[in-house]
């Protein structure tokens, strides 16, 4: 340990002013907070300043996301052996997760800190950590079947146009994690439309095992062919999907790390879950379909829900920042996203579309929160002054 | 934007002052770039070069002639009427432009279909009309058209060259990107065809442009 610290304070004149590798500085400064807290904390940005660096906020959330990560690399390894009819060993099958998602991984963020660092170079800021965050968050809600360049594309889409266009981190106004998907979305349909999203290459000699198809929860609701899974495999997360949205479980043990450390908003989650709730219920009592009438709770367990709610909505640069209005973005994302997935015929899921949505309308919700607040009190003086007249 | 008032006895047909006034409007004064005119046109109608370049040709048509018209009219134009007047020089010289696309270029023109009437709805030409035309001679008014309407149609032509060649790797409808690129996996972006993209490739090309060129940047 000392001796790395020794070896990182003999590096760094040759990054100053005037030394050797001068330009390279962001990026030596960007590793070096990396392992060792530097003497001064962040200045300026998203969140109410205090003794920690942004770095390490960031990593709490690095934290949580474990357990979906966890789970997910596993679930790519089951579902593809299940898809081809072959019995493995649980190491196996974790290993079989692993190469096909440290890839993902790697790519995203390779991609978006080269674009990172490129910004922080031109225009001599500190390098954003925020993508520290965005770059686990971009392969946990994309298929595993998406090709590796298009991970890297939307990664630099989403970093470039979502976040350096406005200012870097804590100006953006849409979830860069949520734009590289949408990007990927919009731009690649047949990559993300939810029909097979196991790893489905099949080697010589494979062949699927009969009646299988891979389809998600959604699209299986959706269309109305296939088996539906079984609300505890939901829950638990062995049905097919995006790699870290299958779980809901170990996305609320990412969800406790969270509100535990006091990271996530405990007030989006919740008033996610109770919008989709709500909405779920409501579509319940005017059903005409299978998927209306489908019961309220489903909708919390299938697709990117739980996901979304947990880690999407709660970033706390994109989110509303007043207490009232925190409720109303998270109860307006829960509900938006039930009305998307059931009533509109061309999206299977609407988390993410419904994220983004509110996303533009947080500053609004926050504008008119503030207001009323200021009315309020406006009120209240006039009443005093009245009476200290009388 | 200031004004010119071409007082001066004698000027030479291509004057600095004459030859600003085409090239400024299309660097430095560009309607799309710089005064965000005419947005409507280019997020529609810029998915495909071929379609981009005769809407560019018309409007660069329409643009001039109605400069020129509206400059030889400015005495007897009454002020208060002079809103209407200009509509209908623009209107007559577009459904002029109408039928010869229909006459000449018949798919291209179905493409385009309501865009061309909507050139009478483009804001740079009733902007000129009224900043420009209105207060000088024929000749640099001509040049004032002509000027912007090619500053419109380069950012026109820009956009949907990345768009075409992104969005289904074409350009001019000539396939551009090579099979083999295809067979190794490439597949073209389909957002590139949606209409955000193109707003979103305007805003990069405005980001470009203020980057290059810093007066162009407010400091309020």
């Amino acid at each position: 340990m000392k001796a790395l610290i020794n070896l990182i304070e003999k590096l760094e004149p040759n990054f100053h002013k005037g030394g050797r590798f001068e330009k390279l500085y962001r990026t030596f400064e960007a590793f070096q907070t990396l392992l060792y807290v530097k003497g001064d904390v962040t200045r300026s940005g998203s969140h109410i300043r205090d003794a920690i660096d942004m770095k390490r906020t960031m990593f709490h959330v690095i934290i949580a996301l474990i357990p979906p990560l966890l789970f997910g690399i596993w679930n790519v390894g089951y579902q593809h052996y299940k898809a081809i009819g072959l019995e493995v060993d649980f190491i196996d099958q974790v290993i079989f997760g692993l190469t096909k998602v440290l890839p993902i991984i790697i790519v995203s963020y390779v991609s978006g800190l080269a674009v990172e660092f490129m910004f922080a170079s031109a225009r001599d800021h500190e390098v954003n950590e925020g993508f520290l965050v965005s770059g686990m968050l971009i392969p946990l809600v994309i298929p595993v079947t998406t090709p590796l360049w298009m991970v890297a594309v939307a990664t630099v889409f989403a970093v470039v146009i979502g976040k350096e266009v406005f200012g870097g981190t804590g100006m953006n106004i849409l979830n860069p994690a949520l734009l590289a998907r949408a990007f990927l979305f919009f731009a690649y349909p047949a990559y993300l439309s939810g029909e097979v999203w196991v790893y489905d290459a099949l080697q010589e000699g494979q062949q699927f095992v009969d009646g299988y198809s891979g389809a998600t929860a959604l699209a299986v609701m959706f269309s109305g062919e296939g088996n539906m899974p079984s609300d505890f495999d939901m829950f638990f997360g062995f049905i097919p999907g995006s790699i870290g949205e299958t779980s809901t479980f170990a996305i609320l043990l990412g969800a406790i790390v969270l509100v535990a450390t006091g990271i996530g908003s405990f007030k989006i989650m919740a008033s996610v879950f109770l919008g989709g709730l709500f909405m779920g219920w409501i579509l319940n009592i005017f059903a005409v379909n299978d998927f209306m009438a489908m019961p309220a709770y489903k909708h919390l367990i299938m697709g990117g829900f739980a996901f979304g709610a947990v880690y999407m909505a709660t970033d706390p640069v994109s989110a509303s920042q007043t207490n009232t209005g925190k409720y109303i973005y998270g109860i307006m994302i829960g509900v938006l996203t039930v009305l998307i997935r059931v009533l509109n015929p061309a999206y299977p899921e609407g988390m993410m579309l419904a994220i983004l949505f509110m996303n533009v309308f947080a500053p609004l919700i926050d504008h008119y929160v503030v207001e009323a607040n200021i009315k309020k009190r406006l009120k209240r003086m006039k009443k005093v002054r009245i009476q200290t007249q009388v | 934007m200031s004004e010119e008032k071409n007082t001066a006895p004698k000027e030479t047909l291509f004057s600095p002052r004459n030859k600003k006034l085409l090239s400024e409007p299309i660097g430095k004064e560009n309607p799309i770039t710089v005064q965000v005119l005419g947005i409507c046109s280019v997020l529609a109608i810029t998915v495909q070069v071929r379609a981009s370049l005769v809407m560019a040709i018309s409007v660069v048509a329409v643009m001039g002639f109605a400069n020129v018209i509206i400059s030889l009219l400015r005495h007897g134009i009454p002020p208060r009427i002079r809103i209407i007047v200009q509509l209908t020089v623009i209107a007559a010289l577009v459904i002029l432009v109408d039928q010869v696309l229909k006459a000449f270029v018949y798919d291209v023109s179905r493409q385009l279909s309501v865009f061309v009437g909507l050139i009478i709805t483009n804001c740079i030409i009733m902007g000129r009309l009224e900043a420009f035309a209105l207060n000088n001679k024929v000749w640099p008014s001509f040049l004032d058209g002509i000027g912007n309407a090619a500053g419109y149609g380069s950012i026109l032509l820009l956009v949907a060259a990345v768009r075409e060649l992104l969005g289904a790797g074409t350009l001019m409808g000539y396939q551009i990107i090579p099979n083999f690129m295809y067979q190794i996996g490439y597949v073209d972006n389909g957002l590139m065809i949606l209409p955000p993209m193109a707003l979103i490739t305007v805003g990069v090309i405005i980001w470009v442009h203020r980057h290059r060129d810093r007066s162009l940047v407010d400091v309020s």
